[in-house]
């Protein structure tokens, strides 16, 4: 696999790839493969009615590694991908995903990956997706994530998802269902600035006995970006879930928090809790008390809430 | 080291205006000084004039010789001026160990973590990765708010009603920091509080009361006097007193 070094600048940031990794991997790079590997329990393979890959984990596998990650680096590409992991009974294996774009031109470059995870009973995923935009061009930087997870009887997935910085635009679906004892958590991070626009939607169906879902959003809305923040859970049975949007507001940043909640069983307890606000001003004067500037101080409150 | 010159502090509710401070003026040289009186009498207003977090209506502030007037938070922190809060603010994803650099100016070890964090009474290992968040106790924040305001190794550290909030078996250990400190230390430490066996170790006690200052003294000469005063209440003696009738 022949990278440049804009391209290996970006698979360090949205993969934390100093090399090429030893496990499974897809690399896609301008909407072609620049590289894959497979091994023993993990094979990937190209899908032949659309773009995309399939990934097939098997129930042998334990705690492997598979890379999947797309990189942007042409002006004004359009690059739909669709990628389906099949995840067998049984198994443990950490996804991690993610995109990155070098916009360097006036083009707009726009990335819409839509995964879908098929998760087998008892089967263990910690998904990890990291987005994020660079380049000097005044080409718009846009992705638009499609999650789809089903989770088989006592199935359970993680997923981790961030983007810190330059996208312009980004609105996020996740739309889950979980069988028995299945549970799913998700923690989102994601900062904007400039005009920037990210939206998250996530729908969570709990249709099995003592299943759950905790979702917890943390996001930060500088100069006059916008975010929309929708959550909607279902419970269809005896279930738990919880969803929560922490949101901090900076400069003329705007947040928009819609939450959903349908208890359709006499058993779902499920819970929401927003909140939006500026940087509590207690907050700053605690650590200019401690010889921060006003600056420095806002600079650390933001750095740990997105830790 | 520290002199309020006709410090006056007022403020507006409701459109009535309420005079806080009413010409305070106090030269602060002693190691060891104690801040006392009622309840809303204006010691907590008093030192967040002194942090700089309140500014004062009319009034110097001189410090070390200069005028600080004027300085912000941050440049009296600078200065040497440390603040310990009542009620100890919460953050989310700061750790004690960040809050502690953060007030040290540096990295450092988790054994000199463990140095301040014992000074209070916490064991290192249990609290270095905590978040300063509601999932610690109003103790265990109130110790930490300690512990991170001695990391500043200021020349005027102020203290304001540190054993608010914190129980009983918590406050003997607690007036062994202060004890120590007291010994140990060649700064100036100012402490708010309530507290006898905290009073009993100042070298000067100060009552500020409806916003000026009452009694001022050595801490043998003014404690005798507080301790007479606040045993009989008047309304228990009123009340004691129709009883017998």
């Amino acid at each position: 696999m022949n990278l440049g070094n804009t391209e290996k600048s970006l698979l360090k940031e949205i993969a934390g790839l100093e090399a090429i990794p030893t496990g499974a991997y897809n690399v896609r790079e301008n909407g072609k493969l620049a590289g894959r590997n497979v091994t023993a329990h993990i094979d990937i393979v190209t899908k032949k009615d659309k773009p995309g890959i399939d990934i097939y984990i098997k129930s042998e596998t334990k705690g492997e590694r598979v890379d999947i990650p797309v990189i942007l680096t042409e002006t004004g590409l359009n690059d739909l991908v669709y990628n389906d992991f099949y995840v067998a009974d049984g198994a443990d294996v950490t996804i991690v995903a993610g995109c990155g774009i070098h916009n360097a031109g006036g083009l707009k470059s726009e990335h819409d990956g839509i995964h879908a995870f098929h998760i087998g009973k008892n089967a263990k995923v910690l998904y990890i997706e990291k987005h994020y935009g660079e380049g000097d061009g005044t080409g718009e930087k846009i992705l638009n994530p499609t999650t789809l997870v089903e989770i088989d009887e006592g199935g359970s997935m993680t997923m981790e998802t961030a983007q810190i910085k330059g996208v312009d635009s980004a609105i996020r679906k996740t739309d889950a269902v979980l069988k028995d004892g299945a549970t799913l958590v998700i923690h989102e991070k994601i900062m904007t600035h400039g005009k920037q626009y990210a939206e998250t939607n996530f729908h969570v169906a709990l249709n099995g006995e003592n299943s759950g879902a905790h979702v917890i959003s943390r996001s930060i809305a500088k100069d006059d970006s916008h975010q929309k923040y929708i959550s909607c859970v279902d419970g269809n049975a005896k279930c738990s879930g919880h969803t929560e949007c922490d949101a901090i507001i900076m400069d003329n940043g705007s947040v928009t928090a819609k939450p959903e909640l349908n208890a359709n069983n006499i058993d779902a307890s499920l819970i929401h809790e927003a909140a939006i606000g500026k940087i509590a001003g207690e907050q700053l004067i605690k650590l200019m008390s401690l010889g921060l500037t006003e600056k420095e101080a806002e600079e650390k409150i933001v750095d740990g809430f997105l830790k | 080291m520290l002199e309020l010159r006709n410090i006056c502090y007022s403020a507006e509710n409701d459109g009535v205006k309420k005079d806080i401070i009413k010409n305070v003026s106090l030269k602060l040289n002693e190691k060891f000084i104690a801040f006392t009186g009622p309840n809303g009498g204006g010691k907590s207003t008093l030192a967040k004039i002194i942090m700089g977090i309140i500014r004062p209506t009319s009034g110097q502030i001189i410090f070390d010789g200069k005028d600080v007037t004027d300085l912000s938070v941050t440049d009296r922190a600078k200065a040497g001026i440390a603040f310990a809060f009542q009620q100890p603010v919460k953050f989310k994803g700061i750790t004690v160990t960040d809050l502690i650099e953060i007030a040290s100016g540096r990295k450092l070890s988790v054994s000199e973590i463990c140095g301040y964090l014992s000074e209070v009474g916490l064991c290192a290992r249990e609290y270095v990765d905590r978040e300063i968040n509601a999932s610690l106790s109003g103790g265990e924040l109130k110790r930490i708010e300690i512990a991170v305001t001695l990391a500043r190794k200021s020349k005027f550290t102020i203290f304001d009603e540190p054993e608010a909030g914190i129980d009983l078996w918590s406050f003997n250990s607690l007036i062994r920091v202060f004890e120590n400190l007291a010994a140990k230390t060649a700064e100036s430490l100012l402490i708010i509080s309530h507290q006898e066996r905290i009073l009993s170790i100042a070298d000067r006690i100060i009552v500020i009361s409806d916003g000026e200052v009452t009694k001022d003294g050595k801490g043998s000469d003014v404690l005798p006097g507080i301790l007479s005063a606040s045993s009989t209440c008047n309304v228990l003696k009123d009340k004691t007193k129709e009883a017998v009738l």
